[in-house]
This record gives C-alpha cells, structure tokens and sequence, in this order.
C-alpha cells in the first residue's frame, strides 16, 4: 500500500512532458491566434488540398521507407537471431554503433556521399556509367529514412525472433514442414508483434522527420514535418503549426489502427496495401 | 525375428565436443510394441529419440529404420513423429488447426482433412474443442491435442518425449492408462522417454534402463525389476539393498556375515558379487528366529506400510518395508527367501 508514491514520478513526467504539451497544441489548434477565441479556422486552413497533399506525400514516402526497412530488416533480423553467440553479439554492435554518433552528421554524411562531385558519382563515372543526381530527390530522402531508422525495424524483430521456442520448429519440421513452409506457417506468423513494433517504430519517426528532407531533399522539398516546423520557427503562426500537428496525429492514429487490425488477423503480408 | 525389427540402432555413439552422450548403442525396437527408455537425467535417452526424431546427427553409427539407414533423411521426411516434452503445440493456431497441421502441410483435401481431425480428437475425448485456442486448455488437454497432432499423421513410430512430466500426478496416472490405450489402438510403435521408473513399468512392453550414454539392461518391467543386471539397474527401478558379497557356489551366498541359500546358478565358484534385496521382500521376526538381527532406526508411514532402517552388526543400513509398525530401537529379526535374493555377478572396474 505505502508504494504508491512510487508511480508519483511516472504520473508527473507524463503530466510536464506528454499532456500539458497535447493539451497546449490541442488548444493553439482550436483557439484564434493571440486569443482564447474558439475556432475550426485553423483546421479548415489544415485541410486544405495543398496540405493534404505534402501530408499524403509524407505518409507516402513514410510507408514506402518502412516497407524497405522491413524487407531488408527481416531477413537481417533472421541472419543475427540464427547466428552463433559470439559471432551475434558482433553483428548487433555493428548494427547499434551509427546510432551512436549524431543523427545529423550521419545525414550530411550522406549529402557528401550523394553530391554531384561526390563518391557514388565517381564510382559510376570510373565504371563509365553516367553520374546520376539523387540527392534533392524522393529517392534520397527514402535512403535517409531507410538508413536512419532501419535498426528499429531490425531490433524488434531479432528480439521476437530470439525468444521463440524452437520446439515449434522442430515440432513443424517433425509434421512434415519443409524449411519454407515451416517459416511460413510457424516463424513470420509468430513474429509478427515484433514486425507490428517495428513497422510503428520506423513509420512514426519518418512522416514527422524534417530534418532528413531538409538536408537530403534540399530546401524546396517539403514535409509535412518542414510545414509544421515552419510554422512554428520562421512564420510564427502557431495556430497553424498546432493545427497541422493535430491533423497528422490523426492520421497517424488511422494509419496504425489499420496495421493493428491486419496484424491481429495474422495475415501480416500487406501493410498499407 | 529381423524383419518384425522396426528400428535397429547399430553402434550408434554420438558426442558433443569432447563429451560423449551416447557410447556405442545398439538397440532393436519391435513393430507395435511400446518401448521405453528410462534413466536420470544426462543418461542419453533424450538424445537417442532427437537422433530417431533426425534433429541430431549420430557422430558414428547406423539407424536403421525397416533395413534402411535414415542417418541422412531430414526430419520432415521420417516416417516417424514426435510429442515433444512442452507439448510445443503452435499458440497461433487452434486446436483443429494444430492437429491438422501435418495433413495441411501434405496438402490433403480439406474434407478428409476434417474427417481424420474428428476422429483423432474422437480419439482423445476432445470432440466439440476444434476452435479453442490452445493456450485455453489444461495442461492435460494440451498433452492429448499434441499426441493426436502427431498421431494423425499415421506415423510408423510414435516417439514421446516426457510427455506428462508437466502434469500432476492424479492426471499423469489417468493419462499412462489413456497413452496405453491409444497405443493399442493405434497399432504403431511408441518409444517412450522417462526418467520415472513406475511410469515404465507400468505401460511398456520393453524396458531400456540408460545410464551414462550405455545401455544397462533391456527387458520387460518384470524381468527388469526383478531380475537387474547390476546395482545401477537394481539401485533405479525400485528401491533396493545393494551388498557386497561373494557367490560361494551355485545356490549358495555369503553376505552381510552369513551364508544364505538362494536360487542363482552358474555365476561361478567363490567369486565376488553385488547382492540385492528388495525392501518389500523382508520379513520382520522375533530377533531369535531371524537370519539376521538388527535394530530399527527410523521409522516412517508411507500409506501402505511403514518403511524403516534396520542397522545390522556388519554395520549396513536396510531399507525394510512392512504393513506392522516396529518402534525405533527395537531389536528384530530379518528373514529372507532364496527366490528373494538377486545375485549379480561383479563387473570389473
């Protein structure tokens, strides 16, 4: 009884860091700038077509990149959990260590490796191949996102991956389960809550990013993170800004409802298709 | 005889780095008969049925199955099935999809798909359960849902891996009469893998006592509680007095300082022996009338009958059972049959 006081410190992180702030962003959507004044105005202005279009372009881009993330996480995530001990804990420093170092200067990192006199291009043109100009575009910004949140996708699966009960293999095997049909039947079924995880892991912080469509999409190439940000640093319309982040929010919250509802059914195959 | 042989272990040694779990087995396994492997843990029974299973390679050694060497053939391919020791049954599926398993992997029809799942859980009174999740289930449920799941795919041999070691024992004893059952039923062979001595005996028509990665005696239970081999055997199925003695001649004994007659023969003349007496076997007399006389030490009520220590002069603690309570302390006297002593010849080392 007297440990209650314990959860204390959890209720007041959550109440300074996570409901004021919801709570201020939900009243800064709804109010009139510099008033108390109640309005749909901003949410209006939010749903405009031009918005809605860089949101979509967002989500878009967002779901592609975790797509990535999965097909190549997956099988990464299979390779460490089937690896021998030694040579796993290896392979997940590997995977850990460009966490370590600053998520911006592994970006500009990339806008070096990208630029038009840079190292891919000078590969290609040793190779006689024509240089080709990627960065500013889509497919940089995918690579970013790819690159950047990829652990995320891969750690969850590999600790889901890592804790199953490999008698169901062998049980699997035992009935007659060649080595296809047994991951599919037994292996992806099962792992689909560390998938599930991953997926919302990799997703959340790609349609919000800013930063990596900044750096790698140049400055004309707009998210709905870059709109957001912008309304609150440069125009200072933070109505506005709110308003944007609510209408994200909510699809957000649409968009894992849909993946909860297909990963509780068990087909896990599509993710947004 | 070689043809009713289903499996035929032929020198089959297996060994894990340095360690050797099974050291030069060979064993034959009867078509239809319920087959048992027993001994403590480490001894290498659970090895033997991985390797029958095919999720283990023997290091050296054949395993024949009908004649032919399976030593290479995946598991997915043996005409064998296991139940493994948690069940494993899948927690995704149901219970029909579970069972169904190994048929929906062959790519059999649905319809006789579902005619055979019905009969297997028929099989086990489990009619009515197909969509019940198996996480829903009693621990008893689980086990008869993961015997059928193997069952249903006809197997030659029937492998079971410490099957009811998770379940209490009220539901363990209903469950070694429902396995025999099944097994009858059924018609194939079963090998059975235990550590729990009167779970073997009391379903199996043959009985493989392993220690230490060797076989020590194979036999039916009666021959095999009866009649042990050497003091490993006699000293794990049942409770035993285990003695050093010397066979004087045939049907003659020296042990705990005095002659007794017995029934051995052919052991040899006044040659060392490990001499074993099983605790229900002696009787309590009045000191004077007695072959042997000690003094009881402690006593303790088991529900059918009291089992005690006797120290005897020679200094050897015996383990006596008997329906009468004898207080601690008292002298007594011990009498013992010769058709209740089991003379084993000593082996070197």
């Amino acid at each position: 009884m007297g440990r209650r006081w314990l959860v204390y410190p959890y209720h007041t992180w959550m109440l300074l860091f996570t409901v004021i702030p919801l709570g201020l962003i939900f009243f800064y959507a709804f109010t009139e700038p510099n008033s108390t004044q109640f309005t749909l105005e901003n949410i209006r202005h939010a749903a405009e077509p031009v918005y809605l279009g860089v949101l979509w372009h967002s989500v878009w881009l967002a779901g592609l990149s975790t797509l990535l993330c999965f097909l190549i996480g997956y099988p990464m995530a299979m390779i460490l959990a089937k690896s021998s001990v030694k040579y796993r804990n290896m392979l997940v420093v590997l995977i850990v260590i460009p966490m370590w170092m600053n998520f911006l200067l592994r970006t500009y990192a990339w806008m070096t490796l990208l630029e038009k006199n840079g190292p891919l291009n000078a590969i290609l043109l040793h190779f006689g191949l024509p240089a080709i100009q990627i960065l500013y575009t889509d497919y940089a910004v995918m690579l970013g996102m790819v690159y950047n949140f990829l652990p995320f996708m891969i750690l969850p699966i590999y600790s889901v991956l890592m804790k199953m009960d490999q008698s169901l293999l062998e049980a699997a095997e035992d009935l007659g389960a060649g080595t296809w049909t047994s991951f599919r039947r037994i292996t992806f079924p099962l792992s689909l809550p560390g998938v599930y995880a991953g997926m919302i892991m990799v997703f959340m912080p790609a349609v919000t990013t800013f930063v990596i469509s900044r750096l790698l999409g140049g400055g004309q190439y707009m998210l709905i993170g870059n709109v957001i940000e912008e309304q609150f640093l440069a125009i200072g319309n933070w109505s506005f800004g709110s308003a944007l982040s609510v209408l994200m929010m909510a699809i957000i919250l649409v968009s894992m409802l849909f993946l909860s509802r297909y990963s509780k059914e068990g087909n896990g195959g599509g993710m947004f298709f | 005889m070689q043809e009713q042989n289903i499996i035929n272990l032929v020198n089959l040694t297996k060994q894990f780095d340095d360690h050797i779990v099974l050291d030069n087995i060979n064993l034959f396994v009867r078509k239809n008969e319920f087959l048992t492997l027993l001994g403590p843990s480490g001894c290498g029974k659970t090895t033997t049925l991985r390797i029958l299973a095919g999720f283990e390679q023997p290091t050296s050694g054949k395993i024949l199955f009908d004649g032919q060497d399976i030593a290479q053939v995946p598991p997915h391919r043996r005409r064998i099935n296991t139940v493994f020791q948690k069940h494993a049954l899948f927690p995704h599926m149901n219970v029909f999809e579970n069972v169904a398993f190994g048929l929906a992997v062959k790519k059999v029809s649905k319809a006789e798909i579902k005619i055979r799942v019905e009969k297997m859980l028929d099989l086990v009174n489990l009619q009515g359960f197909e969509t019940r999740a198996v996480d829903s289930l009693s621990g008893g449920q689980q086990q008869r849902v993961a015997i059928v799941r193997a069952l249903i795919n006809e197997p030659e041999v029937l492998l079971l891996d410490e099957p009811l070691s998770a379940l209490d024992l009220k539901l363990r004893k209903d469950m070694q009469v429902e396995l025999k059952r099944i097994q009858k039923r059924v018609g194939s062979t079963f090998i059975y893998v235990t550590h729990d001595q009167e779970e073997a005996l009391t379903m199996s028509d043959t009985v493989v006592v392993m220690h230490g990665g060797r076989i020590q005696q194979v036999g039916r239970p009666e021959d095999v509680y009866n009649e042990p081999k050497n003091p490993f055997v006699a000293d794990f199925i049942g409770e035993s007095n285990i003695l050093p003695g010397r066979m004087l001649q045939d049907e003659r004994v020296y042990f705990a300082g005095r002659e007794f007659v017995c029934v051995d023969r052919g052991l040899g003349e006044d040659v060392p022996a490990d001499i074993v007496v099983r605790p229900e076997d002696i009787r309590i007399v009045a000191p004077a009338d007695g072959m042997l006389q000690g003094t009881v030490g402690s006593v303790t009520f088991k529900g059918v009958h009291y089992e005690m220590t006797v120290m005897t002069p020679d200094g050897y603690e015996w383990l006596v059972q008997s329906t009468t309570m004898t207080p601690s302390g008292t002298l007594v006297g011990m009498n013992i049959g010769p058709d209740e002593i089991h003379v084993m010849k000593r082996v070197a080392g």
